[in-house]
């Protein structure tokens, strides 16, 4: 288990290059130049040409790569361009909202999806099913930006029962309470997509299940459908599920950027769509650095629980 | 389109589950005729055929069906919808319905054009992946692992704005970057292929590496392929107008369903003004609804497993 672990880690190390090279280039190869801000009527040549060097524009593009790939082995993301903080700083500050919003919408969208998976496998072809499939092709279909739009209108403008946006009431200082009403919205949107995808992973995982043999001895048994189900069936379909998780991290991160920017939400999918406006190269790279390093973590994780959880899994 | 001589003695990994197959098929003609009938039992596929041809319809009549100019300003600002105007008029005084039909050009060009690129990239990496395997295959895999790492919309929308916002660039972006998925399929697809006795016997008698890979083995993929095409139709038409919305995708004075909801980010619009996106939103619903009821159907009726 230990060296499936280690095995696991180091191919995970060339990845992580080939993300960093990747992201260091797409992002250096652009044709704007974040100097382009800083020209005004004003600006001479001379003021442009030192500006660069001080950037460290003018060296040839792979030095720049391992300058900064250097640099960010030691935890240095380097300066924002636009308001000279450190990157770091004006990244790890969005963290916490987003995570906090994206861990809500994945909470909200199990909670939502095992039950009625698992009900729409136990009563496949009955109109339930029918029901929940159409509606898991709905909130797989719907773009998150519409559904978002809409529930704002319902919710804050129509029956004005939740706000329109930001993470706390501007002039409070924020606290739990508030934190969480104005959570409610963003999450379950962002929750909603996932979820329409997930009651479908459920619904067929369970029902693979549901055809084994060792659910018809449970059931011989003599023990109650609902134990049959619910212990003996849900234990074993939730298996292939943990690797769904994995695999939902990036969309989740993708659908954060669009939901955080209609609902204000100050995480790092609104740092990404003001950096990429004000032409923030640093803050962009890091945004996206970080992004791929939770992806690749979070498919670690999950290759370890699934070996974890079955055993039946060959570690090589 | 034609599906080749497709034997269905295979076993064929769909959504990476290696299903064995009860079917024996003698020829193609049956094969067809066997998804058409499954297909058209599936009432909600059905369903979004017909709601996905209107479309098609309307995509390519809509200069025909628009009764006004949709980069024309000629009505007043946003105007509530009238008998001139039946869903009134946008910010700048453009007739809503007419720039709803054009839209459909739009997202259909956006979801055909970006699947087609990345189903010819991801076939073709995937196919010499699987076919030559070793190191060729394990490069290849790497580098589908580092483009999986990046969240999807997140890239996408920094090439986007690097490369120039622009209905060309969103396709082309969409279409080099979606490709992982399929060439993960058609690498697992491959590599199930090549193992049987009739490719080796292609091997034997020489025929060329090319003519094995592409008439030989790929067939057999078709079917994997289109149902994730399919799909990937659907996401890539919620791609553009997730992006479009974000201001970083088709431009205006160019219509896309997208960047019709880009005024509702203000609340006065979303409030006061709900013709505005309401339309737009339902389109783009609709087209990805149906279309996804395709894929559903397609992916039933192509299964191997299912006996009906």
């Amino acid at each position: 288990m230990f060296q499936y672990i280690i095995r696991r880690l180091l191919i995970a190390i060339p990845v992580l290059l080939g993300v960093t090279v990747f992201n260091f280039f797409i992002i250096n190869l652009a044709p704007g130049n974040p100097v382009d801000m800083y020209i005004n009527p004003d600006t001479t040549q001379a003021d442009i040409d030192a500006k660069k060097e001080a950037l460290g524009l003018n060296d040839p593009i792979y030095i720049q790569y391992f300058r900064w790939l250097g640099n960010l082995l030691q935890g240095d993301f380097g300066f924002s361009y636009t308001t000279y903080e450190p990157v770091l700083d004006l990244v790890l500050n969005r963290v916490g909202p987003t995570l906090l919003l994206m861990s809500t919408a994945l909470i909200i969208a199990y909670i939502i999806a095992i039950p009625i998976g698992i009900l729409s496998a136990t009563k496949q072809y009955s109109w339930i099913d029918y029901l929940t499939t159409t509606f898991s092709f709905l909130g797989v279909s719907i773009p998150n930006f519409f559904l978002g739009l809409g529930s704002i209108y319902v919710f804050a403008l129509v029956l004005n029962i939740l706000p329109t946006g930001g993470m706390f009431t501007l002039g409070s200082n924020g606290g739990f309470a508030d934190t969480l009403f104005h959570l409610i919205m963003p999450a379950a949107i962002l929750g909603t997509a996932i979820a329409g995808s997930t009651v479908r992973y459920v619904r067929s995982s369970m029902l693979e299940v549901l055809g084994q043999d060792y659910l018809r001895t449970a059931r011989a048994k003599g023990l109650k459908e609902f134990i049959v189900t619910n212990k003996h069936g849900l234990k074993n379909a939730l298996i292939p599920i943990i690797t769904i998780i994995g695999m939902e991290i990036p969309i989740l991160i993708g659908g954060a950027v669009v939901t955080e920017q209609i609902f204000q939400w100050p995480g790092l999918g609104q740092l990404t769509i003001q950096s990429i406006s004000s032409r923030d190269y640093p803050t962009l790279m890091a945004i996206n650095f970080i992004a791929a390093l939770a992806v690749l973590f979070s498919n670690l994780i999950t290759d370890i629980l699934y070996a974890v959880v079955d055993p039946r899994i060959k570690y090589n | 389109m034609s599906i080749p001589n497709v034997k269905m003695d295979t076993d064929l990994p769909v959504n990476n589950v290696v299903i064995p197959v009860q079917e024996q098929l003698g020829n193609e003609e049956s094969y067809l005729k066997l998804i058409t009938k499954r297909f058209f039992k599936h009432k909600l596929a059905v369903g979004g055929l017909i709601i996905f041809s209107l479309m098609v319809l309307i995509a390519v009549f809509a200069p025909v069906i628009a009764p006004h100019n949709p980069y024309s300003v000629d009505g007043e600002f946003a105007a509530p919808p009238s008998a001139v105007n039946i869903l009134g008029t946008d910010e700048v005084g453009r007739d809503l319905f007419s720039r709803l039909l054009y839209a459909a050009r739009v997202s259909l060009s956006v979801g055909v054009g970006a699947v087609a690129i990345y189903v010819a990239i991801g076939t073709i990496l995937g196919a010499i992946a699987g076919y030559f395997g070793k190191w060729v295959d394990m490069v290849i895999m790497r580098i589908t692992d580092i483009f999986m790492s990046f969240p999807y919309l997140m890239v996408i929308l920094v090439l986007v704005s690097i490369m120039g916002p622009s209905l060309f660039n969103v396709i082309l972006v969409l279409g080099l970057l979606g490709w992982p998925s399929i060439a993960r399929l058609v690498r697992g697809c491959v590599l199930t292929i090549k193992e049987m006795d009739y490719v080796k016997a292609g091997v034997a008698l020489g025929y060329s590496t090319p003519k094995i890979v592409f008439q030989h083995i790929l067939p057999n993929c078709i079917a994997p392929i289109l149902v994730n095409a399919t799909f990937g139709i659907a996401s890539a038409i919620i791609m553009e107008a997730s992006l479009s919305f974000l201001g970083m995708g088709v431009q205006p004075p160019t219509a896309s369903w997208g960047n019709m909801l880009n005024e509702a980010q203000s609340i006065t619009v979303l409030a006061t003004q709900p013709w505005l996106w309401i339309p737009p939103g339902v389109m783009i619903l609709l087209a990805v609804l149906s279309i996804n009821f395709m894929g559903d159907g397609l992916r039933d009726a192509m299964d191997p497993k299912s006996l009906k």
